[in-house]
C-alpha cells in the first residue's frame, strides 16, 4: 500500500466525513435507544414531586411508608386541565402531553400579565393549566396544583397542594430552582417544607393572605394561621415564594377553579 | 519510552493535572459540594479520557495535522454526549443535580490536552493508561474537596448525616462558605500547598527576583 499524504485534501475530507459519520451513528443511535428509559424517568421524577408535594411520599425514598410504589401511589391522582379564566375543566386537552411551562410562552395560548397582575414575576400565563386531583367518593382528599415564581437568582417550579377544604396547605415541594446553596436553597430543607402543612390560605374575603414572616404571631391571633417562618439570609427567595403561593391560587392562578369547586363541594354537602 | 507504571501513576500525585497543570478547576468547584456527584462527575471524567485518548492514538496517523484540533473536539464531544444520555437514563437524579457540568466536560481542559499532548504522539494502550492516570489524578483532588466541603458545609457525608447540624437538632453551625464555589480554590489551594510541601521539586522557580537595594552613594 503507497503511503498516504495525510495533509492531502483528499485525505482531510476523507477524514472529515468519516469522523463526522462514525460520531453521529453512535451518538443518534444510542439517544434514540435510551429515549424511552429516560423520557419514563422524566414521568417518574415528575410523579414524585407532585406526592411529595402532597405528603405522600417520604423525602429521598421511592415508596411511601406503607410500602406502594410511585406507580400505586400516583394511580389514586386523576390529572385534568383547567381554564384558569373560567376555573372550568378543559377536556379537549391531552393531559399526559400538555405542559403548562411551555404553553405560557406561546402567544395564541397564553395571556401577558400587567406588572400589577404580576406578583410572582412569570410575565406570561398560560390559559390552561393541569391539576392532580386525589377525590374519594365523600368529595375531594387533595389537589395539588403546579406553581411558580421568581426568587432571587431564577424562578421556582414546584407544586402546592392543598386538603380538601381547598383552605389548608397540605405541602409545598420544589423541583426546579436556582437559589443559592444553604441560604434560599433551603426551600428544599424538609423541616421547613414541613412548616407548611396546615397553614390557612384564604382570608374571609376569599384572599390569599399567607404571609412569610421572621416571627410568627401569637396562636390565639387569627393571623397566626396564615404564617410562615421566613428562611434566614434568604430574603428575596422568601418574598418570591410568598408571592407565588398567593399569585397561584388568587384570581390570577387557580383561584376560580378554588372557588368553583368550594362552591360544588358545599351544592353536594 | 515512558514505561506504562509511571504513564498511570505519574499524574496522581508528581504531575497532577489539578495541583501541577492547574487545568480542570472549573468543574473541580462546581461538582464537589456533595460526594455522590463528584463520584459520578469523577467516572465520567475517567470514561471520557481514557476512551478520547485512545480513540484519538488510533486515528493518530490518518489525522491531517491541520483538522486535528477538530477531529479531538468532535471525538471528546461525541462521549460526552454518550455519557451524559446513559446518565439520563440510569442515574437520573444525580444526572438532575450534575446539570450542565457533564456537558462542560467536553471544554475540561485535562481531557483536551491529554488528547494534544500525549495521545497524539503514543499508542493506543499507553495512550489508554495515560487517560486513565490523568483522569484519576483529577479524581483525587475532586474527592479530596468533596470529603471537605460536604461534612463541613451540610454536616453529612454520601447524603449520611455525620455532624448533627443545629438545623437538625445536633450542635454544627453548618459553615456556609464550604458551600459556594470559591472554597473548593482554597481547599485546592491548600491541597497544592501540601504536595509541594512533601514533593519539592514541584514548587516553581520565582519568575524574576527583587534585586537588592543599591546603595546610594552620596554626591560628590
Amino acid at each position: 500500500m503507497a503511503k498516504v499524504d495525510k495533509d492531502s485534501l483528499a485525505n482531510t475530507f476523507l477524514i472529515a466525513v468519516f469522523l463526522c459519520l462514525v460520531c453521529s451513528i453512535v451518538v443518534s443511535s444510542l439517544s434514540v435507544s435510551l429515549k424511552p428509559m429516560q423520557q419514563l424517568n422524566k414521568e417518574l421524577d415528575q410523579k414524585k414531586n407532585i406526592l411529595r408535594a402532597a405528603g405522600m411520599l417520604p423525602a429521598d425514598q421511592n415508596v411511601s411508608e406503607d410500602g406502594r410504589s410511585i406507580e400505586e401511589l400516583f394511580a389514586e391522582f386523576t390529572v385534568r386541565a383547567v381554564d384558569l379564566r373560567t376555573g372550568e375543566y378543559v377536556d379537549d386537552v391531552d393531559v399526559t402531553n400538555y405542559d403548562p411551562i411551555r404553553a405560557a410562552s406561546d402567544a395564541a395560548i397564553s395571556v401577558a400579565l400587567t406588572p400589577q397582575e404580576d406578583i410572582a414575576t412569570l410575565r406570561r400565563r398560560e390559559n390552561v393549566s393541569l391539576v392532580y386531583l386525589k377525590a374519594t367518593p365523600s368529595g375531594i382528599e387533595k389537589v395539588v396544583l403546579p406553581v411558580r415564581g421568581y426568587g432571587l437568582w431564577g424562578t421556582l417550579y414546584g407544586y402546592l397542594a392543598l386538603d380538601g377544604d381547598l383552605n389548608t396547605i397540605a405541602g409545598l415541594g420544589f423541583y426546579q430552582h436556582k437559589e443559592t446553596p444553604g441560604l434560599g436553597g433551603e426551600v428544599d430543607n424538609s423541616k421547613w417544607k414541613a412548616s407548611w402543612q396546615g397553614v390557612r390560605l384564604f382570608n374571609d374575603m376569599g384572599q390569599p393572605q399567607v404571609r412569610l414572616v421572621k416571627q410568627r404571631s401569637v396562636a390565639s391571633n387569627p393571623v397566626a394561621d396564615y404564617e410562615v417562618d421566613a428562611l434566614s439570609g434568604a430574603t428575596f427567595t422568601t418574598k418570591g415564594v410568598e408571592n407565588m403561593v398567593n399569585y397561584w391560587t388568587g384570581d390570577g392562578g387557580f383561584g376560580a377553579y378554588l372557588k368553583r369547586l368550594r362552591s360544588n363541594a358545599l351544592a353536594q354537602g | 519510552m515512558a514505561s506504562q507504571k509511571e504513564v498511570l501513576i505519574d499524574p496522581i500525585f508528581n504531575n497532577n493535572p489539578i495541583a501541577l497543570q492547574v487545568l480542570g478547576i472549573c468543574s473541580a468547584l462546581a461538582v464537589t459540594i456533595n460526594m455522590a456527584t463528584t463520584l459520578v462527575m469523577c467516572l465520567a471524567v475517567i470514561f471520557v479520557c481514557t476512551m478520547s485518548n485512545l480513540a484519538v492514538s488510533l486515528v493518530r496517523n490518518r489525522v491531517p495535522t491541520n483538522i486535528r484540533i477538530i477531529v479531538q473536539m468532535t471525538i471528546i464531544s461525541s462521549l460526552v454526549i454518550v455519557v451524559d444520555q446513559v446518565l439520563q437514563a440510569v442515574a437520573y437524579d444525580i444526572s438532575k443535580s450534575l446539570s450542565v457540568f457533564v456537558g462542560l466536560i467536553i471544554t475540561n481542559c485535562i481531557v483536551m490536552g491529554r488528547a494534544e499532548a500525549f495521545a497524539m504522539q503514543n499508542g493506543p494502550w499507553l495512550s489508554a493508561l495515560d487517560g486513565f492516570g490523568n483522569a484519576l489524578g483529577y479524581s483525587v483532588i475532586l474527592i479530596g474537596v468533596a470529603l471537605v466541603r460536604e461534612p463541613l458545609g451540610s454536616g453529612t457525608l454520601l447524603g449520611y448525616e455525620i455532624i448533627p447540624t443545629v438545623a437538625n437538632g445536633g450542635w454544627y453551625v453548618p459553615n456556609g462558605l464550604l458551600l459556594l464555589a470559591p472554597s473548593a480554590f482554597f481547599i485546592i489551594g491548600l491541597f497544592i500547598w501540601a504536595i509541594r510541601a512533601w514533593k519539592t521539586d514541584q514548587v516553581e522557580e520565582p519568575e524574576y527576583e527583587i534585586a537588592p537595594n543599591g546603595q546610594y552613594k552620596e554626591a560628590i
